[in-house]
């Protein structure tokens, strides 16, 4: 799982309204070289939650990102470079994704977040 | 493994997982793929950023369209889903036999992604469980969730239309297979009232079903799409499929 599906996950159970962003426990982490290509950043970027970004990027132990991100940040190669790697190069093997909402943990086990509900969470 | 990325644009049938509780390719996934295959062009053309295939299964589909669209470098991604927990780790291993990527999430639809990824998606595909059912069928757990679709096989078609419409992004296109059983018109009408077009890109007959590929997208882009499909020729391949206007009030192309 790489960061940038952990940005566009939020906790679904029902009655549950502020289920984003989804704390992360990773047991397991991958690096995974790929072409940095500078128009997706761009454009990818206004939908992007940096906290949550930097916040998981943090908790897998890439603090390379800073705090908070504007746009005007993308005319720098450094700043493209780090938002490429946090965002598309690490992958998320094991670990657990935590309401933080409810306290829900959602296991990911070999690269593949399980957000099956329950039936009574529906 | 780079040969074989280049030399095929579909996935191959050697190179796939399989698990006995996991659908395996039929002539319903063939058709979506060629479907997919004849529309590449445009495909490539409309530079979709993101892509998504709902229910995944062996991860044939989502694999073949990444074949033919091309990985981070041109600027794609990729996320499939699937209801059985079976197949999305086969569809991670075939993913993997042909050295291609999408992020996989294990659930209903997109359930959990779907408000983050609002208006955010350019491609969706689906071959959903389109067969009708007793309902009880409808979400069983492994094998029989590829394909019990309920009353008029409708059941499940029915929850995803909704979301794709949520998911698509302004220029999306939406790429789903049913079958006769389904009342495809009525998809189609019912897709209308969301603002979309369609159009039947596959259709292919064997002596139990009708299988039909049908393609969406939202209205006011359609004239343009329309125009430059026309201009650029793009529309001849149609000819290939035998496009008999089959159900009431459809002539043509459209329906
Ligand atoms: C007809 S099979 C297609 C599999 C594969 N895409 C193909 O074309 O070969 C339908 C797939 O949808 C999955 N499915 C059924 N209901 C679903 C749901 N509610 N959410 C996500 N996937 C679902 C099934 O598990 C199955 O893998």
């Amino acid at each position: 799982m790489r960061l940038l599906t952990h940005n566009m996950l939020s906790c679904n159970i029902k009655g549950v309204s502020n289920g984003f962003p989804l704390r992360l426990e990773a047991e397991k982490w991958v690096e995974k070289e790929v072409e940095l290509n500078a128009d997706f950043l761009r454009g990818i970027f206004p939908k992007i939650e940096w906290k949550a970004l930097a916040g998981a990027a943090r908790a897998i132990g890439y603090d390379a990102l800073p705090d908070e991100a504007d746009a005007s940040m993308l005319d720098s190669d450094d700043f493209l470079s780090h938002f490429h790697h946090a965002l598309l190069e690490l992958h998320v093997e094991e670990g657990t994704l935590v309401c933080p909402e409810t306290g829900r943990r959602f296991p990911i086990n070999k690269g593949i977040p399980n957000m099956l509900l329950h039936e009574d969470e529906v | 493994m780079v040969s074989s990325k280049s030399l095929h644009k579909t996935a191959q049938i050697r190179l796939l997982s399989r698990h006995p509780e996991v659908y395996e390719p039929c002539d319903d996934s063939f058709a979506l793929v060629d479907a997919l295959l004849a529309d590449r062009a445009n495909l490539l053309q409309h530079k979709p950023r993101l892509c998504m295939e709902v229910g995944c299964g062996s991860g044939y589909v989502i694999t073949s369209l990444a074949l033919m669209l091309g990985e981070e470098n041109s600027g794609v991604h990729y996320f499939a889903t699937d209801i059985n927990p079976h197949a999305v780790e086969v569809t991670r291993a075939t993913l993997e036999a042909h050295g291609v990527h999408a992020e996989i999430i294990s659930t209903d639809i997109a359930s959990g992604l779907h408000k983050r990824l609002a208006g955010m998606i350019d491609v969706v595909v689906v071959n959903p469980p389109y067969v009708p059912t007793p309902e009880e069928e409808v979400g069983c757990e492994g094998i029989t969730a590829s394909w019990a679709g309920g009353e008029n096989g409708r059941k499940v078609i029915d929850r995803i239309l909704p979301v794709v419409d949520e998911l698509l992004s302004g220029k999306g296109w939406f790429y789903m297979v049913t079958l006769t059983a389904n009342n495809p018109s009525q998809i189609c009408r019912l897709m209308r009232e969301k603002g979309y077009a369609s159009r039947i890109i596959v259709q292919r007959s064997t002596e139990e079903e009708s299988l039909h590929v049908i393609k969406f997208w939202r209205e006011d882009i359609a004239e343009i799409e329309g125009a430059r499909a026309v201009a650029s020729g793009s529309e001849s391949w149609l000819s290939q499929f035998p496009l008999k206007s089959f159900w009431r009030g459809s002539t043509g192309s459209s329906c």
